[in-house]
């Protein structure tokens, strides 16, 4: 079977980390990267790795859109809210990265399945690929989650312009993935920016409120359960403790919580483009990459 | 003829030592004190800022938004103001608390992450408030680098940029070199602010060195009720300017009558340095963990010190109170496995 073009569009650090993921691709071609800087450093390093290059803008894209299957986009919320209704418009299918959240959300573990037809798809946060997925676990066992809330570190190194100058983009974007996806009852994301030197890796904390007479063990279970099957396509996802359970009352958001748990996870990079540190770039171009070959089987 | 401005945080930074706890009657109470006593700046949000309720922080007792509107109801004179941390309140909540009548917005950041609190700062002036830049964890980096994240802040708009001493980690050499640097680095008509913790019962001294760099602003919480080890005490502070013929356009026997009567029955404690609080100063660790990790000491029964001396080791910021847990859980495997192999 031969492999789907794609394109890239942003050449920046998560635009280049997923290129090479693509390259190895069985079921994808990363096809063209596009940009619009002559003088850009993600450019030059895709024609180094033999991938078509251009600084012609999506312009160049549309032209020729009809050699290519699916596009991912790896610029910015607003530049994705210019070039959505174009990609649409030439029949292109869309894996957003950024936080437009123009399309329905998508986390692989947790509702691949259900948006596979959507023209386009949005990969929420790192953050949120990184929790939403925990709160779900949650949620399929205790029936309810009523309130969840995450904490999301990253190394200042691996957090780019983009994300610094919208940080409020990412809360938002993160909040509303935990209730859409994982399904709580209501969702709070908090990002913190850690400068240290050597960059420390990236850490999620997950809060979930439970409601009395919670199960532990089963609960435990499906948190384990689920950080093995996200662990499947970002292989430095783990916990770094068992799930620690504490008994309230907590007074959350969502009305007073019986207990809690609280997940703590690290996301150690595969080093495709930026270091190992750069966990958060890891899972958002690892489920890009999951969420492009399940459309292209569709495709196909 | 005043040489600076106060803003006491009774009402934002005491808020940690309550563990977020304080009612509506407790901010009418105190707001009508201070505002009597001719403090000209009141700083009111949950101890993280704006937004700041939550596991990870603690759980407001009371709405923050409705304490602000008791504060805004209670002073006379006294302006208001909040503190929201980018990350943790976002741009609405600056929008509601500016419609509400606050007009004073510090945006806080890590003394090295200026660069998040952009938008915010823009913000607060295009809604018609004055925007104060925060840096916190100040002792972290030089002055001179300092200098280059406030520039960043006075670029955004910021009408003043504080050095926050959050670990109370600084001497008075490195708090009055850290103004020095602002104050001739800065914009002359950008005002520089100093936030002292009173970790190594340096915060009055840092302060009264900060105001003969020519600081501008300097903040105080009365009992010195704050996070850690606590803040600089409004009511020392103020006695000992007025002492030093400093005038400070606030009433020291009417401040001190706020903090005794007032603030000190909420918190008979407030001012003792023990150890741990000592210990966050000493090694430089933000001063809100003092109390989750006391908590987390109990929960994992392992003993605060080795909590705070880990989280020095992993130089955890502001806001990763998460990490606590995680040492925890780390120091009590450890103890777990050092027990068994002795068996």
């Amino acid at each position: 079977m031969s492999r789907i073009p794609c394109a890239i569009v942003g050449p920046g650090n998560i635009g280049t980390d997923l290129m090479y993921k693509l390259l190895r691709s069985d079921v994808l071609e990363p096809a063209a990267m596009v940009g619009i800087d002559p003088e850009s450093e993600g450019l030059a390093r895709a024609r180094a790795a033999g991938v078509a290059a251009t600084h012609d803008g999506v312009d160049w894209l549309i032209e020729r859109a009809g050699d290519f299957g699916i596009v991912f986009e790896a610029t910015s919320a607003w530049v994705h809210h210019l070039n959505a209704p174009r990609y649409e418009a030439s029949g292109l299918r869309t894996v957003d990265l950024t936080p437009a959240k123009l399309g329905p959300n998508v986390v692989p573990t947790v509702n691949l399945e259900a948006h596979l037809d959507a023209p386009n798809v949005n990969m929420i946060t790192c953050g949120g690929q990184a929790t939403a997925p925990i709160v779900a676990a949650v949620h399929e066992v205790t029936g309810e989650v009523p309130y969840a809330e995450i904490v999301s570190t990253v190394a200042s190194k691996s957090a780019g312009p983009g994300t610094r100058q919208n940080i409020d983009e990412f809360t938002k974007t993160t909040s509303q993935a935990l209730e859409e996806v994982g399904g709580a009852g209501i969702g709070k994301a908090i990002m913190v920016l850690n400068p240290a030197e050597p960059p420390i890796m990236m850490r999620n904390t997950v809060f979930c409120a439970l409601l009395g007479g919670f199960d532990e063990t089963l609960i435990a279970k499906s948190i384990v359960e689920m950080v093995d099957r996200v662990a499947e396509y970002v292989p430095g996802y783990r916990l770094k403790s068992d799930p620690v359970f504490d008994e309230g009352p907590f007074n959350t958001p969502g009305g007073v919580a019986a207990g809690r748990v609280v997940a703590l996870l690290e996301v150690e990079g595969a080093a495709d483009f930026l270091p190992s540190y750069a966990g958060n770039l890891d899972i958002m171009t690892a489920a890009a990459l999951r969420v492009g070959e399940a459309m292209a089987g569709r495709m196909a | 003829m005043t040489v600076f401005r106060l803003t006491d945080s009774t009402l934002r930074d005491g808020s940690h030592a309550l563990a977020h706890q304080f009612t509506e009657g407790q901010v009418r109470a105190v707001v009508r004190g201070l505002d009597a006593a001719g403090v000209p700046v009141i700083e009111v949000s949950h101890g993280d800022g704006l937004g700041g309720s939550s596991f990870n922080y603690g759980f407001s007792h009371t709405n923050e938004k409705t304490l602000v509107q008791a504060a805004l109801e209670e002073a006379e004179t006294a302006k208001i103001a909040v503190l929201m941390l980018p990350g943790i309140g976002i741009k609405d909540d600056l929008v509601e608390v500016a419609g509400m009548g606050v007009e004073v917005a510090r945006i806080a950041t890590h003394c090295t992450e200026a660069d998040i609190a952009a938008q915010h700062v823009a913000l607060a002036r295009d809604l018609g408030m004055e925007a104060v830049g925060f840096l916190m964890m100040a002792h972290m980096i030089s002055p001179e680098d300092l200098l280059e994240q406030a520039k960043l802040m006075e670029s955004y708009g910021a009408d003043a940029v504080y050095c926050v001493d959050s670990a109370g980690a600084m001497t008075i050499t490195d708090a009055r070199r850290r103004v020095a640097t602002l104050k001739a680095g800065l914009d002359p008509a950008t005002q520089v602010g100093l936030h002292a913790h009173n970790n190594l019962s340096l915060a009055v001294a840092n302060s009264m060195a900060a105001l003969e760099e020519g600081v501008d602003q300097i903040d105080g919480c009365t009992t010195g009720l704050g996070a850690g080890a606590g803040n600089c005490p409004t009511e020392i502070l103020v006695a000992a300017f007025e002492k030093s013929g400093v005038d400070t356009g606030v009433d020291p026997l009417g401040v001190m009558s706020v903090a005794e009567e007032v603030v000190r029955p909420l918190h008979p404690t407030q001012g003792v340095i023990d150890r741990d609080g000592l210990l966050l100063g000493y090694v430089g660790i933000y001063g809100s963990f003092l109390l989750h990790a006391k908590r987390a000491a109990e929960r994992f029964g392992v003993p605060t010190t080795d909590i705070l001396l880990e989280l020095g080791e992993r130089r955890v910021v502001g806001g990763q109170e998460d990490m606590i847990i995680d040492v925890a859980v780390e120091l009590q495997r450890r103890a777990a496995e050092a027990a068994a192999s002795q068996t």
